[in-house]
């Protein structure tokens, strides 16, 4: 397609879900579900086909450095004033590296969508379902095709919300709604840095004098870059880092990683697909398309570089830990999510920012996979405890043949996707240079390590739901069966992507190009990082081996433990009493959090509230008292002294009154008298003068 | 003819209402009803015109009507509108005809209500438009008397002890406010007449004044005076007590009023009459209210959190809301703040009035509001939900709801003056995220309470009440610059206007 | 004995001052106002004496002394019918002529 004409309808890719959305939404349940499945899942479908047509226009473009296409739609927000201005236009920038999240989100999205036609097929409010799912999918692309990172929030925040509506989309069960709030609010703090940061860089990027508005798109900010790093330190840190670490604790709440990881297990309360979605394929990398997306930021800081890798790597091995005493089928596949995660931000973290797209493209496809079919056995089973399934590899063939090749991918064997994004993500850990030295060695050894978990507990998770007899109610044997086709085609297709999906990165030791590496060194060229590094082959082999070695061990042990000697599990849970006790209960994290950070919080609120009731109030009411009090006292003083001298006053001449009163009796004679004495009197004092 | 005095019209529609109700029979309450109905929808119509028509360009004051009023004292009826007064009015006259539909229940001395109310609509209009002094103070203090007994009369089970808190908080300020007018009338010379003069025009001329007011402790104690005066109303910590008091008491529409519009007088007053006419104190005493913007912020979200009642609450968020508009208003460095602070003024105008909406709505059916005896209240109420969880996200500041661009505006803004204020301001974003999704967590969802089965879903008069204002929070959260357009101007005047004035000191 | 000017006066002093005591002393209504005319009188018989013995008077006004006196006559009649009157409303109201018992104007 011609990139002027596809310029002009980036938009679209983000508004057709919205449109879904609103439709669906505003239409409650006045529309037969197969409209609300027509709408829901053909509006990611014609995203998806623009993004493909995007994806092609791109790779049309001759010029590698020239495929960009951003589309400013309206200028979103502005302040003028003397000397400055900061504007900040709705834009779209479609890009190698946004295309192909696109693709993925829409993609990916487009699989999950119909196969929640099944999987949610007797629920009453599908539109209300329908209509959160497309306005992830819209707030996701906008997330990835925003060209600031101030449009970015929107998106970011915005499929925070569609993950609070989505987990606690079952609102009725009180547990369900607390684990979305909690989601929502975890991420909120995770938020909070990332748009610290963007209060750090609109600042850093000002210079007073220049009267061109500040704008955010991301061109602009890979260009003031320089002026960044020149700026003087806070606190002896560089501008630079603080933005990039600010900018990565929002990243750490999004996608997952320690310390805000807490509430992706949580987040498991919602339907199946969701978790798929939202908590596997799309949301939760969220983190780390940013950290790509500002590669130029990172790159210019050298300790937030480390500081991601090192977070994602004992964020790769932790998680992994705690995955293998997990009962729960989606708990597993939570914790291995966050691992899978980790392994993303330790490639970001070393420079190899195409490889974590690599493995993000890649986990997408089996890890879905992986939710999705957990979804399925649900659907069968109608719980999620792995304890109470078994052997029902013979009652959803489907689902157990597709699961298997998911397992394999993640546990990294050749030829799958999984194997070639993470060995490709290790194999770049020990090539790295970190500015500690023996740092790359470490890291990359906590990565193997984490492997071999990895391989152990899906060893686990395979052995306990899928082998062996089953474990539930007899009678529940009956109805259990395989998806219907809706369910089990999206399962078939993600099977080959992720079969498939290695070739998007074929390793140096084929001599093949390395298809996304390639396409994605445009948006990295500036930093000169992601540039297949194809000298070390024999280095690459050799961590190849010994991947796959681990690899193997772990799922040896899984299947001594689990398979051949399943008494061996208890012998060991009892001899490690503390340790399994700590494992299952997740390190007590929560518990920590809860006592650590939520309680004080609350306890500090209700203070507020009593401080604001008795304090300030009482203050106001101490005021009111005091002058009524004095009021009355004045009104005392006034009754008793003022009025008291004039009262007194009007009761002498009263009394003086009533003594003349008695002076008129009434009797003529008595005037008379009186006249005469009178009269006597005169005369006395006229005669004596 | 009409245009010129557009902005008279606007102000006394409302009067010729007010007479026409008093002449109705109180027997007859549609009638009444109808009458006050009437009364706002012209003014609406009017504030369109305005819309359309403001000069977005320029920071002077258009439709402005100048008569001599007392001559005696050189007092004018002078009004005029800018920037930062169109988005009050425009607000003033959606929130009025929003709340004379949903007073429609009101079935107590139906005539008494509905005259007080609109008294009411006639002095806000009022104060947002003089430009005189005395007559900006006439109309503020017309605006006590028929909040008083709207409150006092028309109010819950305490309404007393309410309405007196709140005339006694809001008439302390306005006492403040006396004695700064008459200092600067006295101090004043009108260039023109030679004689003192109370023009908020030409007070603003540092030139009428500084030669009679130069000792710097009256300059100060006046800015002081001023501050708390607009400071009870906005309300800032530590004068804000009356503010939940009132807003539990006070019947619904009386809470829009209040929390939509009443709040607000409080920083416009600050932005039309401390800052010009006392530049150097603005800036002098800009980390102070800064300073105070934080507290509000932060404590305003904790003693929400605090609250089982869920009015009260509502009326705390407001508390913190409100701190981001004295936090924007204390930046002089660049404009992106102040332009925060009044976008938020007016985004809170609608969001807030929603919320109290929106309590109302449950009020009416369950008639408490202690949240915890609510809960899964979506499940037989889901548009009822719908709307409230939108008006609750909007609140918090999600992205794409209006709140969040002038929150964002006004963090965004504030840092590079105050690094560390601003950073602490941004915990209230998490706290108020915690305490409405908890909120929202324990009206709507959850399961359903058995007393709580045979409450009805929201009505159409309800639901007619709120849509406008979901359609402009929506609105205005993707496409936030039909007002930024209509302050731009007038604010980057008023900030030039604040440096160049106060540096002169 | 000799009548002159003051032979004339002391009989009216003491016609004056019968009527005084009599006035004062009475209780009965009708006797008050016979104390009253022997005052009126005693005043009747001054003017005339007055009028007889000073030349200057005589020449200047003429009888007036003497028509005084007729005035007075006239008037005394007068008075003593409205006064009766009244005592005849009184005793009507009250069945008596002891001033005693007249106080109803008493404060």
């Amino acid at each position: 397609m011609n990139p002027e004409t596809m310029n002009n309808i980036i938009f679209l890719i983000p508004l057709i879900p919205l449109i879904g959305a609103a439709v669906n939404g505003l239409s409650g349940r006045r529309v037969s579900n197969r409209v609300v499945h027509v709408i829901g899942c053909g509006s990611v479908l014609l995203s998806f086909l623009i993004s493909v047509l995007g994806f092609f226009t791109l790779l049309s473009i001759a010029v590698p450095s020239r495929r960009v296409l951003i589309q400013s739609v309206y200028t979103w927000l502005s302040a003028q004033w003397t000397g400055g201005g900061f504007m900040v236009e709705a834009a779209f920038r479609l890009d190698p590296l946004s295309v192909v999240l696109c693709l993925v989100v829409t993609g990916v999205g487009f699989l999950i969508h119909l196969y929640s036609v099944g999987y949610m097929a007797g629920d009453r409010s599908q539109a209300r379902y329908f209509a959160y799912l497309n306005l992830f999918t819209f707030s996701m692309l906008v997330l990835v095709l925003a060209d600031n990172p101030l449009l970015m929030f929107v998106g970011w925040e915005g499929v925070g919300l569609c993950s609070y509506l989505l987990i606690g989309f079952w609102f009725t069960d009180v547990e369900k709604a607390r684990a979305g709030m909690k989601a929502f609010i975890v991420n909120r703090v995770g938020d909070l840095g990332f748009f610290v940061g963007l209060m750090f860089l609109v600042w850093a990027l000002f210079e007073p004098g220049n009267p061109e508005p500040i704008g955010l798109s991301f061109d602009s900010l890979a260009a003031g870059m320089p002026r960044l790093l020149d700026a003087e330190p806070i606190w002896g840190i560089g501008i630079a880092t603080w933005i990039a670490l600010l900018f990565f604790i929002g990243a750490t709440g999004k996608s997952a990683q320690i310390p805000l990881y807490v509430w992706l297990p949580d987040a498991m309360a919602g339907p199946t697909p969701v978790s798929a979605f939202i908590h596997a394929a799309t949301m939760v990398t969220a983190g780390v398309y940013m950290v790509v997306r500002l590669n130029f930021l990172y790159l210019a800081s050298p300790v937030a570089m480390t500081v991601v890798a090192v977070v994602g790597a004992l964020t790769a091995l932790y998680a992994a830990v705690i995955a293998v005493a997990q009962n729960d089928i989606k708990r597993v596949l939570a914790y291995s999510t966050i691992s899978q995660l980790g392994y993303m931000f330790l490639a970001a973290g070393v420079g190899a920012f195409a490889t974590g797209i690599f493995h993000l493209t890649t986990h997408a496809f089996f890890k879905a996979l992986l939710f999705l079919g957990a979804g399925s056995v649900i659907h069968a089973v109608h719980h999620n405890d792995m304890n109470r399934m078994g052997g029902l590899k013979s009652y959803l063939p489907v689902t157990y043949l597709t699961f298997l090749v998911a397992y394999l991918a993640i546990c990294g064997l050749a030829p799958l996707a999984g194997f070639v994004s993470k060995d490709e993500i290790l194999f770049s850990v020990f090539t790295a240079h970190l500015p500690v030295p023996g740092l790359a060695f470490m890291l990359g050894v906590l990565g193997l390590a984490g492997a071999g978990l990895t391989a152990f507990y899906m060893t686990r998770l395979l052995l306990l739901t899928f082998f062996g007899s089953f474990r539930g109610e007899p009678d529940q044997k009956q109805h259990l069966h395989e998806s219907p086709r809706v369910m089990t085609g999206p399962l078939i297709v993600l099977a080959g992507l992720t079969v498939l999906g290695g070739v998007l990165g074929l390793p140096a030791v084929t001599h093949l190009p390395h298809f996304l590496s390639n396409f994605l060194n445009p948006v990295l060229e500036r930093s000169g990082a992601g540039v297949h590094q194809s000298g070390a082959v024999a280095l690459e082999v050799g961590v190849m081996i010994i991947s796959t070695g681990v690899a193997l061990v772990g799922i040896l042990i899984g299947w001594y433990l689990y398979s051949k000697k399943p008494t061996a599990v208890e012998t060991l849970a009892n001899r490690f009493t503390f340790a399994h006790r700590l494992l299952a209960n997740k390190f007590y994290v929560d518990e920590a959090y809860q006592a650590l950070i939520v309680k004080p919080v609350m306890k500090l609120a209700a203070l507020s509230g009593l401080f604001d009731l008795k304090g300030i109030d009482g203050i106001v009411h101490f005021t009111s008292r005091t002058t009524t009090k004095l009021s009355f006292l004045i009104g005392w003083e006034d009754n008793k002294v003022v009025d008291g001298a004039v009262n007194s006053l009007a009761e002498t001449f009263k009394k003086l009154g009533d003594a003349a009163q008695r002076l008129q009796t009434g009797r003529v004679q008595h005037y008379l008298y009186a006249m005469v004495l009178g009269i006597f009197v005169l005369f006395i004092f006229r005669l004596l003068i | 003819m009409i245009h010129d005095h557009i902005l008279s019209l606007m102000i006394f529609t409302p009067m010729v209402g007010f007479v026409l109700i008093l002449a109705a029979p109180s027997k007859r309450p549609t009638l009444i009803k109808t009458i006050a109905l009437c009364a706002t929808i012209p003014p609406l119509v009017w504030a369109a015109r305005i819309y359309f028509q403001f000069d977005r360009g320029t920071s002077n004051f258009q439709w402005v009507e100048k008569v001599p009023w007392i001559d005696a004292f050189n007092i004018q009826y002078h009004l005029g509108i800018d920037g930062i007064s169109i988005p009050m009015v425009l607000l003033t006259a959606l929130i009025s005809f929003i709340c004379v539909i949903a007073s429609w229940n009101i079935d107590k001395y139906v005539r008494g209500y509905f005259s007080l109310f609109l008294l009411l609509d006639t002095s806000m209009m009022g104060v947002f438009c003089a430009l005189d002094f005395f007559l900006f103070f006439v109309f503020w203090e017309l605006m006590l008397l028929p909040m008083y007994f709207l409150i006092g009369v028309w109010g819950g089970p305490n309404k007393e002890y309410a309405a007196i808190k709140f005339f006694l908080f809001t008439l302390v300020g306005s006492v403040l406010m006396l004695v700064v007018m008459l200092i600067f009338y006295f101090g004043s010379m009108d260039p023109q007449t030679g004689g003192h003069t109370f023009d908020l025009t030409l007070l603003a001329n540092q030139g009428t004044h500084q030669s009679f007011l130069q000792d710097n402790v009256l300059r100060w104690s006046c800015y002081l005076a001023l501050l708390i005066g607009f400071a009870v109303k906005i309300p800032v910590v530590p004068l804000h007590t009356w503010l939940p008091d009132a807003h539990v008491e006070a019947p619904t529409a009386i809470s829009v009023i209040l929390a939509g519009i009443l709040l607000k007088m409080g920083t416009y007053g600050l932005l039309r009459i401390s800052y010009p006419l006392l530049p150097d104190m603005t800036l002098a005493f800009a980390p102070f209210v800064a300073v105070l913007g934080l507290i509000s912020i932060v404590y305003g979200a904790l003693c929400a959190m605090a609250q089982k009642d869920l009015k009260k609450l509502i009326a705390y968020s407001s508390i913190s809301h409100m701190g981001f508009v004295v936090l924007g208003m204390s930046v002089f460095t660049n404009t992106m703040a102040i332009n925060g602070a009044v976008l938020q003024m007016f985004n809170h105008g609608t969001v807030t009035a929603m919320l109290f909406l929106l309590v109302g709505v449950v009020y009416d059916r369950a008639h408490h509001r202690d949240i915890d005896r609510l809960g899964g209240l979506a499940q037989n109420m889901p548009i009822y939900a719908a709307f409230s969880g939108l008006a609750f996200f909007a609140a918090l500041g999600l992205p794409g709801l209006s709140s969040f661009i002038s929150e964002a505006l006004v963090l965004i803004g504030s840092f590079p003056k105050y690094k560390v204020i601003t950073i602490a301001a941004t915990t209230g974003i998490v706290l108020t995220a915690g305490y409405f999704l908890w909120t929202m967590q324990r009206v709507f969802l959850g399961s359903l309470d058995e007393r709580n089965t045979g409450l009805p879903e929201i009505n159409p008069r309800e639901i007619f009440t709120l849509t406008p204002l979901a359609l402009l929070v929506v609105f205005l959260g993707f496409y936030p610059m039909p007002v930024l357009k209509l302050i731009g101007a007038t604010l980057e005047h008023t900030v030039a206007l604040v440096l160049k004035n106060g540096a002169g000191f | 004995m000799p009548f002159n000017l003051s032979s004339f006066l002391i009989v009216a002093a003491v016609l004056f001052t019968c009527g005084v005591f009599t006035v004062l002393t009475r209780r009965n209504v009708i006797g008050i106002l016979m104390g009253i005319e022997l005052i009126m009188n005693s005043a009747g018989l001054n003017f005339v004496a007055f009028n007889r013995y000073m030349p200057e008077a005589q020449t200047a006004a003429g009888p007036t002394g003497q028509v005084f006196t007729l005035f007075i006559i006239v008037l005394a009649a007068a008075e003593v019918a409205v006064a009766l009157a009244i005592v005849l409303a009184l005793y009507s109201k009250l069945r008596s002529i002891d001033v005693e018992k007249f106080h109803e104007l008493s404060g």
